[in-house]
């Protein structure tokens, strides 16, 4: 990802996945939005990275993996950029608490200088 | 060296320009396939040829020589033109690289040397990587003005009543595309004198951060100028998430869909919508 035009194809491919596994409407939707928070921080902040989307099996449920990596600054204080309303840039500072709660599974790894990476899982009912 | 070998293709462009000029269009056109009329087509390579002759004559073979200013004029102009045509890269290469073949045909015939071949292949080579160059650039000037053209389609202002305009919002919402629907808005309010916005976001597929506060943007400048600010058609699922993100809209009114603004509008401008006696639904 290098541009906001990828931002709007990562969107589209992790609706296109959600669809094919048959996510309901809403949590379509909070995958989607939570993919779109992940990958304009990964713009934003590391100034490019990946994004890898894959469709997952476990006991019998199938979900949707999002793994987002940067080889950006990295995050210095994870529990402030967790914290809802903080922001480092202009934005409203909901970006990355919000995806949080808007996935099942949300584990990020960042070392300062190193990068950051995020994955999250949304997993059909 | 370098001189000497102007020299010969020189001679070889002059010895029968005729016979070259119809050997050229008579091999692109069998390429083209009677796409592009004949007589535009002879023009366009009688205007080159020429062109050509005058460029070699002062400026050699070295294609970035200020003489070859006219070449390029005209070698953008064929490619700008075919681009736009919906030719491919290779149908509008072909017919410079054509030109090849006509040289080496005039030049077997009249007998010349290999190596006044080798020398045109090159400079036939270099004319056609010029008219690839000129092709591409027009080609994104094309997607450029189209996505251009997108923007502005898909952000109309309507006006719904008296002292009422609505926005409905089509696809994705960015800084470049809330810039344009925030300044019309703003504009169509000094043009009507209305007092209500609505902006309906049935159509966006995705609510996040970016949108959300690009939609906050737009509903404080729109106050500003004295307007009260509606946002419409928040789809169940969109709700729920922003709720999770835990966007605050604040005090501004929001709606499940346009008929419902539109009514918050009109009630809140002093009219009131009622149903004629014994007409309609009990």
């Amino acid at each position: 990802m290098t541009s906001g035009d990828d931002v709007v194809r990562v969107r589209q491919l992790v609706r296109s996945k959600a669809q094919s596994i048959r996510l309901s409407l809403v949590d379509q939707t909070k995958l989607v939005t939570a993919a779109s928070e992940l990958a304009r921080n990964t713009l934003v902040h590391g100034g490019s990275g990946s994004a890898r989307i894959e469709v997952v099996q476990r006991g019998g449920r199938s979900g949707i993996r999002a793994v987002f990596s940067d080889t950006g600054p990295g995050i210095a204080d994870l529990d402030l950029a967790l914290t809802p309303g903080w922001t480092s840039g202009g934005g409203l500072g909901l970006g990355l608490s919000g995806a949080k709660r808007l996935v099942d599974e949300f584990d990020i790894d960042t070392e300062v200088g190193r990068g950051t990476s995020v994955a999250i899982t949304k997993w059909s009912r | 060296m370098a001189e000497n070998d102007g020299q010969q293709l020189l001679e070889l462009l002059l010895a029968d320009e005729q016979a070259l000029l119809d050997q050229w269009l008579r091999a692109a056109s069998a390429h083209l396939q009677g796409r592009t009329a004949a007589a535009e087509l002879e023009r366009a390579f009688r205007d080159l040829l020429s062109a050509l002759s005058k460029a070699v004559t002062s400026g050699g073979l070295d294609l970035d020589h200020e003489a070859y200013g006219e070449v390029r004029a005209l070698l953008s102009e064929l490619s700008r033109d075919r681009a736009r045509r919906g030719f491919t890269p290779s149908e509008t290469a072909v017919s410079v690289f054509c030109l090849k073949d006509a040289l080496f045909e005039l030049a077997t015939r009249t007998g010349r040397s290999a190596e006044v071949l080798i020398v045109s292949s090159r400079w036939v080579d270099a004319l056609g990587l010029l008219t690839f160059d000129s092709y591409v650039r027009a080609r994104e000037e094309v997607i450029a003005e189209q996505s251009e053209q997108l923007m502005e389609l898909s952000t109309p202002v309507v006006k719904l009543w008296e002292g009422v305009v609505a926005v409905p919002l089509i696809g994705t919402l960015d800084s470049a595309r809330t810039q344009i629907v925030m300044e019309k808005l703003l504009q169509t309010l000094v043009d009507t004198g209305s007092e209500h916005a609505i902006i309906d976001i049935t159509g966006v597929p995705a609510v996040d951060t970016e949108v959300a506060q690009h939609l906050l943007k737009t509903v404080v400048a729109a106050r500003l100028m004295g307007a009260q600010c509606t946002i419409s058609g928040i789809r169940p699922q969109i709700a729920q998430t922003i709720v999770a993100l835990g966007i605050e809209f604040g005090d501004i009114p929001t709606k499940a869909n346009l008929a419902d603004a539109l009514l918050h509008a009109l009630r809140g401008s002093g009219v009131e919508v009622v149903r004629r006696r014994g007409e309609g639904r009990r």
